[in-house]
């Protein structure tokens, strides 16, 4: 094992890391971070920036760090005044071209360029008396506008565009200084997860048409979460401004997404924001329904369900949580159940150059959660199983009208836990407002069984509660008990002793990159209605 | 080269329909390249170079039909033309002149040289199209001829030693 | 000799004996000359055994950075497990240089001999000839002798009857110097932008299309089949008392000499004999001011610091410049040495291939400030702000070209600055209309 590490000494911290490790990613681990701007984790190291240029003991001239391996008792220097000069060089061949338009720019506050410049670049500007260079905005199509007087030229977009999404269709047009990011004319960007080179892009020379002039970045609140587009389960980050969603990027997690997500996933949020929800507790009184407060809502269900016997029908949303199909389900355990999980199929595109990372045909984000939960994605015969149950429970799923219609005409008692007023399900006894994704914590199981946490990245409309919150509040009894689970980590303890697949974990042990579920004993972990 | 070239030379048209160019003999002398490098990406070079000898310079559609036969994107291969000078992005005159104006050549008098040129064919300026469409001079860097001040590229003749005097004379030549 | 001059009697004529004889360039008059003698004889060594004369022989790359040749062909693995290439450098782009174009216009089958030699040294079955774009004449002249040498039998499956395979590709560049350089000119020969790589990977190890790579200029291989028949002892004889230093180089002289020309020289010869006796001296009532002996990229010497110096690698580094590709650019006192400066760095800004952000934006930043200078509007803190960026752009970035466009300016302002000055305070005309 030893034979694998090599021992460096970064601005004076030794440190053993792997061989072949690079110098840039060795000095993050001994906490330093080297200036950097073509370099990306995730994309081949063309080391053209020359930003990270660092000083390395016994070598003839400074290295970049991004390109260059650690070596056996090798003596790197990120913050000594020659590596710092060599910087500050760079910074200001980067900024004799640079527009400096911050104030109408999106990347600002989160723009690499800022930040270096800020951080050890020259106070004021040696070049006088040129213009500086000048190109027009170019629309690169789908979601992308290029605004070359930005560009800094570090080719991260073209290669990604080549090395990840194995489609070159970004190139460098020209050479020296007319040089800039070029596209065919009869070419777009429309590859399927071409956003990521608005995120890739370390300065704000590729922007999102979709989040254009929308907020400020310091102005956002940004949220860990998981992405709700499909069975992939990226990792996301939801940004926020005012508790409105404004924009999702993506969060790295190298087992999952890397640092890239779909553009499905990333323009998947307007549904978030909709302003037609379910805010109170609604019961029907004389055939229609009326507001009411939770606790009488809460009795109202416990005692219809308490009134009624046989079959059960669980229809749920794909976007449920781990905790609300869970304890849902547990609501109902004195019925005969067909539980069903609501998938949508569209198109797989896959992002060529990550294995197992697509855009995926199922999509729901916890598809595979509701499945070790004992939901089926049998979706057609749990609705025509629904017009013969005594309790059909609805879970925010996103009926067909014409489902819809045969539900309303069902003979059962029907129960909605619902996020948007329900068109035509003027028979429920119940309709409870709840909360989305966005607006509750919550765990979400991808294809590959891995477990993965989001957090409530807005605020949750009126009285709307996480269905979890509603079945743990039945399921704990009348009137206010220790029992009932409070907050979504509590919720999801409950699982446990039902599905010992969850058994013994916590959210603590999730942190925020998940973690892949233990296979159990067959029976147990697969759950019930894992049968495909 | 220089980004001023006069559209309206008559050399192509922009906006002509393509006529593809790897057809019969030359799609015959493509092929017998690829044996010649381990990818086709490998031929292309020589693929543009043959586009320019059929057209006078490689349009949007011909880049095109390059990447189309050669299993590359347009835009790869755009990157590429534009990086190689030789290659033009514009039509040019019939007969295109290149000086060189590096240094050895420039202290042996190539700006005088380049002077007599655009008077003589009528261009004016340089990267321009003369009006009868018969020539466009453009400046290019060291020609490798450092001793034989000042070399002169007319299409594909390499000319020596030419003096502001022998400009005229040389140009009798090219129709 | 000196094309289109006779031979000087300073002169060692190896390489360059047949230059201006159209004989020499088919195969029959090459075999008559001696030619293919050294090929046959490398046919019968063995790889190491050829590889060891050269070294031997001290031959070093003569494109520029002067590597021991026989050093390079021994990092190619001895074993070949994937193909390998050898890649001749015939992208002859450096100003001031113009050896390359005489050796493929008059002896290309010393080349092809020389490559077919080379390629069986280090286990290659094909040799691609990378030859600038603008090098009509040599492409025409190299792709007659290349099909000749196939229709002898001296190239292909079974190259002069040994039973060994040798190809020879030759593929034409299409306008940028950056291509000169080895891992550029890789890219391209892939069918790629021409921009250098980093190294490591070496080429020895992944070179073009990913596989061991030799990469050597023109002049090198056309010297190897004379060490091969004569033999190494005879080659390192030719020096001057330098062992480092061997053999002979091709002196391309331009600019304002009487005979500009390419001149031969054994290693060590004193640099005045090759600008007075063999070129010529300076035009008649003129002296010279400046020269730049190794093209365009080393430093600008003075005449005194030319006149004192001997003609090798050490010689010209000992008189602050480098040898370079031997390309000299001699400038006499009619010369304006801003707006030559300022013309390189032109240069530069025109061929920088644009990754690498202290020369992309370094070289056309410096060029705007000696246009300036040019233009009458310069001023005294220019000085540190050119030899600033010159410092920001030298051995920072992939390849060279940025310390290539700094070493004129910089050499420029130590050697020349009551030349800027006089534009700076008006004593001199402007030269360039304000930009």
């Amino acid at each position: 094992m030893a034979d694998d590490l090599v021992n460096v000494t970064i601005d004076g911290m030794t440190l053993a890391v792997p061989k072949g490790t690079t110098i840039i990613e060795a000095a993050k681990q001994a906490g330093v971070l080297v200036p950097h701007y073509c370099y990306h984790p995730s994309l081949p190291s063309p080391a053209v920036c020359r930003m990270c240029l660092v000083e390395v003991e016994k070598a003839p001239k400074l290295m970049p760090a991004c390109a260059t391996a650690v070596a056996e008792g090798q003596v790197v220097h990120v913050s000594s005044e020659i590596a710092k000069k060599a910087r500050e060089g760079v910074l200001e061949f980067l900024l004799i071209n640079h527009p400096l338009d911050c104030p109408i720019c999106d990347q600002s506050g989160e723009c690499e360029l800022q930040d270096y410049v800020f951080q050890e670049g020259r106070a004021g500007t040696r070049y006088k008396e040129y213009a500086k260079r000048y190109n027009p905005v170019e629309d690169f199509g789908q979601d992308i506008l290029y605004v070359p007087n930005r560009c800094i030229l570090c080719t991260r977009c073209v290669r990604f565009m080549d090395d990840v999404a194995h489609t070159p269709i970004l190139n460098v047009s020209e050479r020296g200084d007319r040089a800039y990011i070029g596209i065919s004319e009869e070419q777009r960007l429309d590859h399927p997860w071409a956003g990521n080179v608005v995120d890739l892009c370390p300065v704000g020379s590729l922007l999102s048409k979709d989040f254009l002039h929308k907020a400020r970045a310091w102005d956002l609140d940004k949220t860990p979460s998981v992405c709700p587009g499909c069975t992939q389960g990226c990792n996301i980050s939801i940004d926020t401004r005012d508790d409105v969603v404004v924009r999702i990027r993506p969060r790295p997690n190298l087992e999952v997404n890397r640092h890239f997500i779909c553009d499905y996933g990333r323009l998947n949020y307007r549904w978030m924001n909709r302003g037609d929800r379910i805010e109170a507790p609604l019961i029907r009184e004389n055939g229609r329904h009326v507001a009411t407060d939770w606790d009488t809502a809460l009795a109202r269900l416990e005692q219809v369900l308490r009134g009624a016997s046989g079959s059960a029908v669980i229809l749920a949303s794909g976007r449920a949580s781990v905790e609300s199909l869970g304890l849902v389900r547990r609501l109902v355990d004195g019925f005969t159940v067909t539980a069903a999980v609501q998938v949508p199929l569209g198109e797989e595109a896959p992002l060529a150059g990550i294995p197992n990372l697509a855009l995926r045909r199922e999509r729901a984000p916890n598809l595979a959660g509701a499945e070790l939960l004992g939901y089926t994605r049998h979706w057609e015969a749990a609705t025509r199983e629904a017009m013969a149950a005594a309790v059909v429970m609805v879970l925010d799923a996103d009926l067909a009208p014409a489902d819809a219609a045969a539900l309303a005409a069902a003979p059962g008692l029907v129960v909605v836990l619902g996020s948007v007023v329900p068109e035509s399900l003027e028979n429920a006894a119940l309709v409870l407002p709840v909360t989305t994704m966005a607006e509750e914590n919550g765990t979400y199981v991808n294809r590959d069984r891995r477990l993965q946490r989001y957090q409530q990245a807005k605020s949750q409309p009126g009285m709307a509660r996480p269905a979890w919150w509603i079945a743990g509040e039945v399921l704990a009894g009348p009137g206010p008990s220790a029992d009932a689970p409070s907050t979504a980590a509590e919720a999801f303890e409950l699982l446990g002793e039902r599905w010992p697949v969850f058994a013994g974990l916590t959210y603590a042990d999730l942190g925020f990159t998940g973690r892949a579920l233990v296979a159990g004993p067959a029976g147990v972990a697969a759950g019930e209605g894992a049968a495909r | 080269m220089s980004r001023q070239a006069n559209p309206t030379a008559t050399h192509g048209d922009p906006h002509a329909s393509h006529e593809p160019v790897f057809v019969g003999e030359t799609r015959a002398r493509l092929q017998a390249l690829y044996p010649k490098y381990p990818t086709k990406q490998g031929c292309l070079l020589p693929a543009l170079w043959m586009v320019q000898e059929a057209r006078g310079w490689i349009s949007e559609p011909a880049i095109n039909e390059v990447a189309e036969v050669l299993e590359l994107t347009p835009a790869y291969v755009k990157g590429v033309v534009t990086f190689y000078t030789m290659y033009h992005t514009h039509p040019v005159g019939r007969h295109f002149i290149q000086v060189c104006t590096t240094s050895p050549c420039n202290i042996c008098g190539a700006e005088d040289v380049v002077r007599a040129l655009l008077d003589a064919t009528g261009c004016g300026e340089l990267g321009a199209t003369s009006p009868d469409g018969r020539f466009t001079v453009i400046e290019v860097e060291c020609l490798g001829a450092c001793g034989f001040a000042t070399p002169i590229l007319i299409d594909d003749d390499f000319i020596e030693s030419v003096t502001p005097e022998k400009v005229a004379g040389l140009l009798e030549r090219y129709a | 000799m000196g094309y289109p001059h006779p031979s000087h009697p300073k002169e060692t004529v190896v390489l360059s004996r047949y230059f201006g004889d159209a004989d020499a360039r088919t195969y029959d008059g090459w075999v008559q000359r001696g030619g293919y003698e050294g090929l046959r004889k490398a046919l019968g060594m063995t790889r190491e055994a050829i590889v060891e004369e050269v070294k031997a022989s001290g031959l070093r790359g003569r494109g520029g950075a002067g590597f021991p040749t026989g050093l390079k062909w021994s990092f190619m693995p001895k074993e070949v497990v994937k193909p390998h290439y050898l890649v001749c450098n015939a992208d002859e782009s450096e100003p001031g240089t113009f050896k390359d174009r005489e050796i493929m216009r008059w002896t290309p089958h010393g080349l092809i001999e020389g490559c077919a030699i080379a390629a069986h040294a280090i286990g290659a079955e094909r040799c691609y000839i990378y030859i600038r774009g603008e090098f009509t004449e040599p492409w025409k002249v190299m792709t007659a002798a290349v099909e000749e040498a196939y229709a002898r039998g001296a190239l292909g499956a079974n190259a002069l009857g040994s039973g060994r395979r040798i190809d020879m590709v030759l593929h034409r560049g299409a306008g940028a110097y950056i291509c000169g350089e080895e891992t550029a000119m890789m890219n391209s020969l892939e069918g790629r932008r021409g921009n250098p790589r980093i190294k490591p990977p070496y080429p020895a190890v992944a070179g073009v299309f990913g596989v061991p790579t030799t990469v050597n200029n023109v002049e090198t291989l056309a010297a190897v089949p004379p060490i091969i028949t004569r033999g190494a002892a005879w080659y390192k004889s030719l020096c001057l008392g330098n062992p480092k230093s061997t053999g002979t180089k091709l002196i391309s002289v331009c600019g304002h000499v009487q005979r500009p020309g390419n001149y031969e020289v054994t290693m060590g010869t004193p640099f005045r004999d090759i600008l007075y006796d063999m070129a010529g001296g300076p035009k008649p009532g003129r002296t010279f001011k400046a020269i730049i002996p190794g093209g365009s990229s080393v430093p600008i010497m003075t005449r005194e610091e030319a006149e004192a110096a001997v003609f090798d690698y050490e010689g010209i580094a000992e008189q602050g410049s480098l040898l370079g590709s031997a390309g000299c650019i001699v400038m006499d006192d009619t010369t304006d040495m801003v707006y030559q400066i300022c013309r390189l760095a032109r240069f530069y800004a025109h061929e920088s291939c644009a990754q690498c952000t202290q020369c992309r934006e370094g070289t056309a930043w410096t060029t705007r400030i000696l246009e300036r200078i040019l233009a009458g509007r310069g001023k005294q803190e220019d000085f540190q702000l050119l030899l600033d960026l010159s410092e920001n752009m030298t051995g920072k970035t992939i390849c060279v070209l940025s310390d290539s466009c700094a070493a004129p300016v910089v050499s420029g302002i130590q050697k020349f600055r009551g030349e800027f000055e006089a534009y700076m305070t008006g004593a001199r005309e402007p030269a360039m209309a304000a930009v």
